[in-house]
Parts: C-alpha cells; structure tokens; sequence
C-alpha cells in the first residue's frame, strides 16, 4: 500500500484542536490500516510554515501523498465526508486480515 | 472648557495619497481600520496598494498586504505601472505579502468547525517580520466565497480587525458595493469595521465614467463631506480633486499688464490685473484665437512666459494664423518664453486633463496661461464634472499668481451664452464679449468689455477689424440696439438722441 503522509495546521491547544487530533487518529487507525505518516503543526508557533503552505483555516488537514494534493478543513467530525475529501477509499473489513 | 474638550483628539495618520489627506482632514484615523468599499473598478486594489505606497516612499512606514483576491504576482505586476516597485520593496523588508487568494486546482472540503485561526497567525507574523505600521486587506467579499459559512467568516474577520487594533496598525480594508447607490457593501462587512467607512464610485454619467470618493463617517473625528472626483493617473496613482480645499484667499494684484491690444487695455482701464482670469466668449470665427495670440504675443514682449492650452486646433494651424497676423510663435518657442500643448479633449477624462494642465503650468511656471477653448473641454465631461473642472482650473491659475485667458464659444452666431459661461462667469475677473452684428446685409465685429472687477472700463459696444496687423477696434455701434441678445436694431440717430434726453434732467 501507498505511504501515506499528513499534515494538520492547528492553532494553538484548544478543543477544537484537540478534537481534529484524536478525529484523525481515529480515522487513521480504522480505516487507513495504520500505514501513515502524521505532523501536527501549530500556526501559532511556526506561522511560517503555514505561510509557504497557504493556510487560512484551522484545522486544515493537508494530504501529501498519495497524489493528488487534498485539503479537509474543519474538525474532522465525519469520517466519510473526511475520507471522501482525501479522495482515499477506506479498507473493507475484509480486506484487514 | 469641558472635561470632554480636553479629551485627546483621534490622531489621524497622513496617507500621502494626493487630495485624500485634504478631504479626509489629515489622513485616516491612525490605529483603526478604515472599510473601502466600491463597485468593481471603482479603484480599491489601487487605494489598497498606493496606501502602502504612499506609507513606504513618502513615510518610511513598512507595509503588509493581504491579498484575497489577484495573486501577489498579479499585484506587482499591475502596480508597476503605476510607477510601484513592489518587489523592490519586498527586497528591502518594506513590503510584504499574506497570500491569501484562492489557489487554483486545489480542492478543499469542509468537514465540523473551523476558523481562520492561520490566517491571523500569519498576518500577526507578518506585521511583526517588517515592523508594520499600514496593513491593507483587499477584498474582503473574496474570502466570503472562499469559505461558504458567512457567519463564521464574519466572526473571524471581526476577530482580526480587534487584533489589527491591538497591534496599533493603521489598516485599510476593501470591500466589494453591488450597486453605486444602496448598501454600503456584501455580506455585511461593515458590520465589524464600522468606525470609519468610505465609498469609492465610478459611476456613469452621459457616456462618462466619473470617480468620486466620498468619506461616509470617521467615528470620532472629522472629515469633508460630499463625494470628491478623483482620478487614476500612470505613474501616480489615484489623485484625489479636493475642490472644497480651494480656498478664497488668493491676493489680489493691482498691477496692470498688457493684454497684447492697446485699444483693449485701454477699453480695460488700462490692462488686465496681474492675476486675474479673463473669459472671452463668442461664436465661431469670431476673433477669440486671435485675442488669445494678442494676449501671448504681449506677454511675450513683456519677457513674460506664456503657456497656451489648445483644445481646438493643431500646433501647425495656430502657427500659420499667428503667422497671418504677424506674430511668430515658433522664435517666441526658441527662446523659452512659450509653450503650446495641444491636446484633442477626448483623449482623456477632465479630471485627467485637470491633473496634466496642473503638472505643466507647475513645471513651466509661465506668467499668462491661455485656454482655447474652455468650451471644447465641455464636450467631455458632465455638467456637473466640467463645473469642477473650471473651479479647480481657475483657483489653481489665481493661487500661482497667474493671470489667465479662456475662451468660451457661444452655441449661436449672434448673441446668446455657452454652458462655460453660466458655469464660469462668476468666478472670471473680467469678461469679453465678441459679437457678430448683422448691418444692412454684411456680418460686422462687435466687442465689449462686459466686467471688469476692481476697475473702471468702456462701457461700449466697439466695432472691431481683423487684418494682417491682428486687431483694430474702432468706434461704438451708436445707431444699433440689441448686439448682445443676437437682434440688432437700426435705430435713427435722432430716435436715440430723444432716448438719451429722457433721462436727462
């Protein structure tokens, strides 16, 4: 399977950070298979960043690989509305073992 | 005095933008943010852009632009010609971006909450990376469709400018108007800015785009009110007319200096004032060109410089007629003492006309400046722009201590007046009215010195001659009435005898 590499720009520890964290956890964990790479990144403390990437919301949840380059912003709430945003299908049930 | 007197005034911050600082009573209201708001091609990206500009070359106040809407490539790019080197300035710390325009070919999808906490990230970085003390946001209406949610947008938004306040910046936010006359901008935008707003128009009028500026409120501090016209010239930007600055303070000269015609100076009381303006109005082919060369000619020998604004006729005509009357304008070139701009009116807006003549009459700083004729510049403009027009002409020409010369033309060959001169009259030291005269079947000239302010005058209706020497006036039309209403009237000299012995005692 394809590396899988994310990026999610927060601004600083509040709960709608921390609730976009542990979304994407989740989502990672089950219906990714795991297999992914993930930085989070506070505007706060490095504006930079969020400037050579363009970042205007928070959260903002970038996927870099696997092609094509998506954006999911928001909280993260709704894992297929996530998943259809990153244009990554989930694992069937099946397929796990 | 109160208490509430004594409070300190709102500091106002110079803009450097030319007429703005005027209309505006100093600049914008330092540490707050100011809401732009225009139709489309009403100018805010220039404002935006030349407010940084003006802060950078004029202030050495370092900038941040935050762009919603053009890419930063399309701004620098636009802004050189209007003689701004953005990237020159981002070079050197002075200028900086926050991108913020929709990037292409990248979808993005909303899932649960959010807000645009990277964006004031960003800009709060980006203030404090070059030290700034103007920040510009254009436009806001683009953000708008960006993000779908109008309330959080909104909330956001309002957040950035408290933060705007808080890092003392000065700011300027634009915004997009659907309509020239209705809701001061989309989605409600002033709701969160809505200490100071002001309104920029491009409206239609008679075929005629015409800007204008219009300060709606400065919370707490005054400012001019009333819509401005203002201009956007290559190389400058946007120049601000401000006619309310024109001030009646101009001295007044008793000097008299020649009008070029001895018998004129002496219809005159003994020549134009120094700095006045003179109107010459009359029909086609009526001798106004030829008054015009008189008047250069005699400042020319003077040792006056002359300048002479030519709206009508080509460089090549006005020297074969000066030629026809023994006057050579092209040795009066040669030495410097004269300059002749000829210019179609419909090359450009009257504002822009306004502006150009301001520029040359300050690099030439002549004596005597012409205009032939005011009326062709009518063409151009509305009523309402022309009027401005020639308020500012005139105030500019008697600020300088110039004496001007115009000349109106009348729509009829006899008699009646020009829409010039309903709208220039009053402001005119001194009027001149050449008239056609119709006697028993020949087209006579007819000339009178109709007012003459601060000054005795001939009070006659003179006839007067065209030849190769220029022009001759002669005696007054004695025996004929109604020269001026365009019917004339024989009357027998004894009729006129018996009027005048009415009146006697």
């Amino acid at each position: 399977m394809d590396k899988v590499l994310l990026k999610l720009y927060v601004t600083g520890q509040t709960p709608k950070t921390e609730r976009a964290i542990a979304n994407l956890r989740r989502i990672c964990e089950e219906d990714l298979g795991g297999q992914y790479e993930m930085a989070v990144i506070d505007v706060l403390e490095r504006p930079q960043l969020a400037e050579d990437e363009k970042i205007l919301a928070t959260p903002t949840l970038v996927k870099m690989l696997p092609p094509p380059l998506r954006r999911v912003i928001g909280d993260l709430s709704d894992t297929e509305k996530v998943l259809l945003g990153l244009d990554m299908q989930p694992l069937e049930k099946g397929e796990e073992e | 005095m109160s208490a509430m007197d004594r409070q300190p005034q709102i500091e106002k911050l110079e803009t450097g933008i030319p007429g703005f600082d005027h209309i505006s009573k100093g600049g914008l209201p330092k540490g707050r943010t100011t809401l732009v708001a225009g139709t489309a091609g009403s100018a805010k990206t220039v404002i935006a852009c030349q407010f940084l500009a003006e802060g950078i070359e004029k202030a050495d106040d370092s900038g941040v632009f935050i762009t919603f809407e053009e890419s930063p490539n399309d701004i620098r790019q636009n802004m050189l010609g209007l003689g701004w080197d953005i990237r020159s300035w981002e070079t050197e710390g002075r200028w900086t971006f926050v991108d913020a325009s929709p990037q292409p070919g990248q979808e993005t999808v909303v899932v649960g909450d959010y807000d645009l906490g990277a964006l004031l990230a960003r800009i709060e970085y980006a203030i404090q990376k070059v030290g700034a003390k103007r920040v510009s946001m254009d436009s806001l209406g683009a953000i708008f469709t960006q993000f779908s949610d109008s309330a959080t947008v909104r909330g956001e938004l309002f957040r950035i400018a408290s933060a705007l306040k808080k890092m003392g910046v000065t700011a300027v936010m634009t915004a997009e108007r659907t309509q020239e006359y209705g809701d001061i901008a989309r989605f409600g935008v002033e709701e969160f800015v809505a200490d100071n707003v002001i309104i920029l128009r491009n409206v239609l009028e008679q075929e005629k785009r015409r800007r204008t500026v219009e300060i709606l409120k400065f919370r707490g501090t005054s400012h001019q009110k009333g819509e401005f016209p203002f201009t956007v010239m290559p190389g400058q930007g946007v120049i601000v007319i401000p006619l309310s600055a024109i001030e009646l303070k101009q001295k007044s000269s008793s000097v008299r200096i020649s009008s070029g015609n001895e018998e004129l100076d002496e219809m005159c009381g003994g020549g134009f004032f120094r700095d006045s303006i003179i109107l010459v109005s009359g029909a086609t082919g009526n001798g106004k060109t030829l008054m015009v060369t008189e008047f250069i000619a005699g400042g020319a020998a003077n040792g006056e410089r002359c300048l002479l604004f030519a709206f009508e006729e080509s460089r090549e005509q006005l020297f074969r007629n000066a030629e026809g009357w023994g006057i050579d304008f092209e040795q009066m070139e040669e030495e410097g003492r004269l300059k002749v701009v000829c210019e179609y009116p419909e090359v450009m807006g009257l504002e822009d006309h306004l502006i150009d003549m301001k520029t040359i009459i300050d690099e030439f700083k002549p004596n005597r400046v012409a205009v032939d004729s005011l009326s062709a510049l009518e063409r151009v403009s509305s009523i309402k722009g022309f009027r401005e027009f020639v308020i500012g002409l005139t105030s500019f020409i008697k600020h300088e201590e110039i004496v001007g010369l115009f000349t109106a033309t009348t729509p009829t060959l006899m008699g009646g007046t020009s829409v010039t001169e309903a709208h220039i009259s009053t402001i005119t030291d001194s009027i001149i009215l050449l008239r056609y005269v119709e006697m028993y079947g020949e087209m006579r000239r007819g000339l009178t010195v109709l007012k003459m302010r601060g000054s005795m005058h001939d009070k006659d209706i003179r006839e007067f001659t065209i030849d190769g020497q220029g022009m001759h006036i002669g005696k007054p039309f004695r025996d004929v009435t109604g020269i001026l209403t365009g019917q004339p009237m024989h009357r027998a000299p004894v009729e006129i005898e018996r009027i005048s012995e009415l009146f006697q005692e």
